[in-house]
């Protein structure tokens, strides 16, 4: 499996100064498959892509993509690496002072020396690939949240990466809006056969779409499954994700170091 | 009690540590910028663009504010030159006035706080909502696309803007000292001609301003790309670029009048 994957995370450990964010990680995400990881908000999802496409790098641990050590790169190598990326922003990220043709234009237009009717003619198709022509002479402020997301992918797959990074791609949306990103994201991923990441808390969306699923929790991974086994599986970890259950393995409160009593200054009632 | 006596040193003492260390940090981003200018030259339209917002931004500001401070200046250097018998170097008076200091200082602090100040809420607010780290996974440095075209564009609008504050401030005096008061408009402009001296006044001055471009830029770029990014980060950047630009300003006049006069 290791020869064929396209990702690799080697006993990964990453802490945004003191905090510990993941703890000893170990996944691998073979060529060509559409994998998912889930986790609640904070649980360090974001941090797991950005690990991937190298904007911070792992104190422990080795992170290979294609095969090269991310960890070990040059900003040049990470450059060169990054051309054939793709990455969806949880919200969307466009250049709010370009309009939706420069902003899909724009990694063309960087990274090549097409003549600007052969830019054009490729931005009308990624636009029309996401079912949004017509819309390049519109800015990002008159976009509905959907839309962007769209527009936003639209300008990801610009360049037909190899990888594609999706961070959070179904929150904040309507259902319609949903339901038409997630088509779009299988039928993408499908047509460009790239090899995709998904982080995401949406377990019903997901679970229609990946090969694979990862479950984070507390900085570890907790469980791992294809989309059926996760559906019957029985540990407790999946099941509160799957049903959606406020108690169970994952806690919604903070670990605080005193105790509410304490601080409220009620502690010594119960010395 | 030796608490009490210490505590406002070690404020000091961390106070200087910040501000050395700020110092340093902008003088490294500063030489970043340098090393990351080539595709800002190259593809000189990205810099042209933002000219023409920074440029464009700061006009009105500065056609109105120059004209008024000429207006003042034609009005006080009468009043004062009237007393001596020489109301008739009022043109040499307000030429000077503004070529060698007004023009450049009270452009540039427009500048700062027109431009500068929304040249950090845009890199700001880019950082806030991850469209500088959209950039930098599609491969393409910010600092080479989005700061360094805003930093020459700052650079190279800063003495036009100056040179077009000193234009409207000549001739707000003269509205005021030839059209208002009366004076002749042949000595207005013939002793304005007599005394400004095209290397020592109009080049030193716009020199000035494009030293002061330079600071007020690099400030307002730094500052953004610095901005904690939240909108709350945000805005305290933007308050910082304008507090900070018109100290550096100031403190900058006096270095380069001591240098150049
Ligand atoms: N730049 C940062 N500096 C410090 N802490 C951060 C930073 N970015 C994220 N964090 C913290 O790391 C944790 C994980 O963040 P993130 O990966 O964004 O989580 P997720 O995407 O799963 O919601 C969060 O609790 C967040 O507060
Ligand atoms: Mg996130």
């Amino acid at each position: 499996m290791s020869t064929d994957s396209f990702i690799e995370f080697r006993n990964v450990s990453f802490a945004y100064g003191e905090r510990s964010i993941l703890k000893n990680i170990n996944l691998s995400i073979p060529r060509g498959r559409f994998v998912a990881i889930m986790g609640g908000s904070g649980s360090g999802k974001t941090t797991l892509l950005r690990l991937i496409s190298g904007q911070v790098s792992p104190q422990q641990g080795e992170v290979i993509v294609d095969g090269k050590h991310v960890e070990k790169m040059s900003s040049r190598e990470l450059f060169e690496l990054r051309r054939r990326m793709g990455m969806l922003f949880q919200f969307g990220a466009l250049f709010t002072d370009l309009s939706v043709f420069d902003n899909v234009a724009f990694p063309i237009r960087e990274h090549t020396h097409l003549p600007d009717s052969m830019v054009h003619d490729l931005v009308l198709m990624k636009l029309a690939a996401v079912g949004l022509r017509g819309t390049e002479r519109l800015m990002p402020a008159e976009l509905s949240g959907g839309m962007s997301r769209r527009i936003a992918l639209a300008r990801a797959i610009a360049l037909d990466p190899a990888l594609m990074l999706y961070d959070e791609p179904f929150t904040g949306l309507d259902p319609i809006s949903l339901g038409a990103i997630a088509h779009l994201i299988k039928k993408l991923s499908d047509a460009l056969g790239t090899t995709s990441v998904m982080v995401t808390h949406d377990v019903q969306h997901s679970l229609n779409i990946v090969d694979y699923v990862y479950f984070v929790a507390n900085g570890e991974i907790v469980a791992e499954g294809t989309p059926d086994e996760v559906r019957a599986s029985a540990s407790p970890w999946v099941h509160q994700f799957v049903y959606g259950e406020a108690d169970g393995p994952v806690h919604l409160a903070y670990p605080a170091t005193t105790s509410l009593a304490d601080d409220i200054g009620l502690g010594d009632l119960h010395a | 009690m030796l608490e009490t006596l210490l505590s406002p040193l070690r404020k000091l003492g961390h106070w200087v540590i910040e501000a050395i260390w700020r110092l340093g940090m902008i003088s490294r981003f500063f030489v970043a910028i340098l090393m990351n200018s080539g595709q800002s030259l190259l593809r000189f339209h990205l810099v042209i663009r933002e000219m023409y917002f920074s440029g464009v931004l700061s006009l009105i500001i500065i056609v109105v504010s120059g004209l008024f401070v000429g207006m003042v200046l034609g009005l006080q250097g009468y009043t004062t030159l009237v007393r001596f018998g020489s109301a008739d170097a009022l043109g040499a008076l307000v030429a000077l006035s503004l070529l060698r200091e007004l023009g450049p200082v009270l452009a540039a602090l427009l500048f700062a706080s027109r431009a500068g100040s929304a040249m950090t809420a845009e890199i700001g607010l880019m950082k806030a909502t991850e469209q500088l780290d959209a950039m930098s996974v599609m491969a393409v440095n910010p600092v080479a696309r989005v700061v360094a075209p805003r930093f020459w564009a700052g650079v190279l609008s800063m003495p036009i803007l100056a040179a077009l504050f000193n234009v409207m401030g000549i001739i707000g005096g003269y509205a005021v000292g030839v059209l208002m008061i009366g004076l002749d408009s042949g000595s207005y402009w013939s002793q304005m001609q007599a005394n400004v001296d095209l290397h020592v006044d109009v080049v030193n001055g716009l020199i000035k301003s494009l030293f002061f471009g330079m600071a007020v830029t690099l400030i307002a770029v730094y500052e953004g790309f610095d901005a904690t990014p939240t909108a709350a980060g945000v805005s305290a950047a933007t308050t910082r670029t304008v507090v900070t630009s018109a100290l550096v300003i100031l403190a900058l006049d006096f270095v380069l009048t001591a240098f150049m006069f």
